[in-house]
């Protein structure tokens, strides 16, 4: 029986009756990344040095060395990257049980409050709205609040201001609901943290950070092509690399879409 | 008077650039004394402690007592042309380019007599001051200068030639966030410069002078990162063929030594900055401006550094940072003598604490922009190669020319304790 799911979801990905949507945007020395005030160590933005291209450094061949923060790019949040989750068993990515890495993922859409309002909070009056339409959020979801940021570019995707950067979030009790009341495997953004550009501000400060690894749940972030998820049904794949005591990992992030 | 320059035309696209050329090198061990005064623009004579006889030219022993007791001290150069020549052809190919050439003999009023270069505004068996500067060999030359000031003196093309003055050259300041950035623009561009070009990373993080500077007449913004080697390729693909003088100011600053900090991660950020950053920007611009110090009236001539004087010795308040201005010194040496055959000259420019948010909790005197602006002007003006900007660095460099032993024991004391 399983092997014939499998067998059929290959040959379904074959003819595109099944869709697989790359979530990730590229790895570009010039991507975003989270700013904090500069006597603190900062996330390092991705690098890329030729080693040899084809040339006396090495005739046949062509190579760079990368280098890059954890937190940099489209990336996985494990647990142990926020003080809530220091002590959490399996709270690093190389420790993470690998079904966690794939599963069903819901998609709250907050586009047009967030078109409107640089500062719009994913609420849970706007998570039970969405629960009218589309049904209770399953448990072992992932939860992706589409707000089309990854559309932004340039000094808007931040949209740094002198009193901080300013881009949509969950509030405190959104984050709490999605844990205590729906046992969420993880939630994920698009914008250059799982919390609001303000969301130092709340109690706690970065609660979805605070919450989220504190229950040992999971976080992504910098995501790209939410607009091309279904509110419900998609299946998502997030394997962060194996990295010892990692507390987060660049990744590529796909989800499959069942078309018609 | 000199004949004003003339901003360069439009390059002929058809016409070849022209190959640099230089003027002889060779020079006794005992005349890089002079060379090395000339670097930073002093006029210094041996003189001699036994019998305080002055000389010139530089010799092993004094020529009156035979002493090999010789200092190289700061001297007078003040004289009267005794005679004049001018040269109209040469077997030396530098100067068959650049001729007529003006040279004569000069009678010092402290006794030597040298033969030098005369300025065009030097007058017959006139009153004159030597200056002593680099020419494009790295080599000191001595240039006789009219006492008074004359209109347009600077740009006398015997002048000119061992200078690296901004008038209608095309700049580039690497970094745009760098609260020294404004003024240096103004002050290059009140200098005479014909375009600026300022590097900007990260245009998605807003900083304060980034409104003045995208309006700025004869300023043009460009994306360049100092740590990104894509970014740093591709402005020197774009610009490199039109850079004259290159600035980089970019620099990554953290307080703290060793031990206080406990990671890695700033001196990592710092090396990337301070010593890679500027060997990427001479990896991906270097060639190009050596290939063009030849190319007419904005040919390509220079290459500043902003270095910490604690580059000499380390401060440990600012341990790490010191060590990543020591690497960059070091560099910035071998850059020079890798620049040398082509004469593109590099200067480096050491402050002390800078007036910005890392030396606020110092106390003053600190290295105001515009100050660091007047002084690197001046320096190109001048055409030299080291350069100590504010109280700090002169005195810095004072006691490291004294003795380094003493100075880095004096930097490094831990304070009376139990």
């Amino acid at each position: 029986m399983s092997q014939a799911l499998l067998t059929e979801l290959a040959a379904k990905i074959a003819t595109g009756t099944i869709r697989v949507v790359d979530l990730t945007h590229t790895l570009d020395p010039d991507f975003p990344v989270i700013i904090l005030p500069p006597e603190f160590g900062q996330c390092a933005r991705f690098r890329m040095e030729e080693v040899s291209a084809y040339d006396h450094r090495g005739p046949a061949w062509k190579w760079h060395n990368i280098s890059m923060s954890e937190h940099t790019g489209t990336h996985f949040d494990a647990p142990a990257h926020w003080i809530s989750g220091r002590d959490l068993p399996k709270n690093s990515v190389d420790e993470i049980d690998p079904e966690n890495f794939v599963g069903p993922v819901v998609v709250i859409d907050c586009s047009e409050g967030a078109a409107a309002n640089a500062d719009f909070e994913l609420t849970p009056k706007i998570i039970a709205a969405w629960e009218q339409q589309h049904g209770s959020i399953p448990p072992q979801s992932w939860v992706l609040m589409r707000t089309d940021w990854s559309k932004k570019s340039g000094a808007d995707y931040l949209n740094m201001h002198d009193d901080g950067p300013h881009s949509p979030g969950p509030t405190p009790d959104a984050v709490q609901f999605l844990i205590d009341q729906r046992n969420i495997r993880g939630f994920g953004t698009e914008t250059v943290g799982t919390d609001a550009g303000q969301g130092s501000h709340y109690v706690p400060p970065y609660p979805a950070h605070y919450y989220l690894h504190g229950a040992g749940k999971y976080g992504l972030q910098c995501l790209n092509n939410l607009d091309q998820l279904p509110a419900t049904g998609a299946f998502l794949m997030a394997m962060p690399l194996k990295i010892k005591n990692g507390t987060g990992s660049p990744l590529r992030v796909m989800a499959m879409v069942a078309e018609g | 008077m000199s004949k004003p320059l003339q901003a360069p035309p439009k390059k002929n696209p058809q016409k070849r650039t022209v190959s640099p050329t230089r003027p002889p090198e060779s020079r006794s061990r005992a005349s890089l004394g002079l060379s090395a005064a000339a670097a930073e623009g002093r006029f210094a004579l041996q003189h001699c402690t036994e019998c305080s006889a002055i000389q010139y030219p530089p010799r092993d022993a004094c020529c009156a007592c035979l002493s090999t007791a010789l200092r190289w001290l700061n001297t007078d150069a003040k004289g009267s042309i005794l005679a004049e020549t001018t040269v109209r052809t040469s077997t030396k190919l530098y100067f068959r380019e650049r001729s007529p050439w003006r040279t004569g003999t000069v009678k010092l009023d402290c006794g030597p007599v040298i033969i030098c270069h005369l300025h065009g505004d030097c007058e017959q068996q006139g009153r004159v001051e030597l200056i002593n500067r680099l020419d494009r060999s790295g080599q000191a030359v001595l240039l006789a200068l009219p006492q008074t000031r004359k209109p347009n003196m600077e740009d006398d093309p015997q002048l000119r030639a061992i200078t690296s003055d901004p008038k209608h050259r095309r700049i580039l300041i690497t970094d745009a966030r760098n609260p020294n950035t404004v003024a240096l623009a103004n002050a290059l561009s009140n200098a005479g410069a014909a375009l600026i070009f300022v590097g900007e990373s990260e245009s998605w993080r807003p900083y304060p002078a980034q409104a003045e500077l995208a309006n700025m007449t004869g300023v043009e913004v460009l994306p360049l990162d100092v740590t990104d080697t894509s970014s740093v390729d591709k402005l020197a693909g774009e610009i490199g063929g039109k850079t004259d003088i290159l600035i980089n100011n970019a620099r990554f600053i953290r307080p703290g030594g060793v031990l206080e900090r406990g990671d890695t991660t700033f001196a990592r950020n710092e090396m990337e900055v301070n010593y890679l950053g500027l060997m990427r920007l001479a990896q991906a611009f270097g060639p190009a401006m050596r290939s063009r110090t030849a190319d007419g009236v904005n040919a390509a001539v220079a290459w500043v550094n902003v270095l910490s004087v604690h580059a000499l010795s380390n401060l440990p308040a600012f341990g790490c940072f010191s060590a990543s201005n020591a690497a960059a010194r070091s560099l910035a040496q071998s850059l020079r003598a890798e620049f040398r055959s082509s004469g593109l000259r590099v200067m480096n420019v050491y402050v002390g604490p800078t007036e910005d948010d890392w030396h606020q909790p110092l106390p003053p005197p600190k290295v105001l922009p515009q100050n660091l602006a007047r002084t690197m002007v001046q320096g190109l003006r001048d055409g030299l190669e080291e350069m100590y900007c504010g109280d700090v660095a002169k005195d810095v460099y004072e006691r490291f020319r004294d003795n380094p032993n003493v100075l880095e024991r004096e930097s490094t004391l831990a304070g009376e304790g139990a």
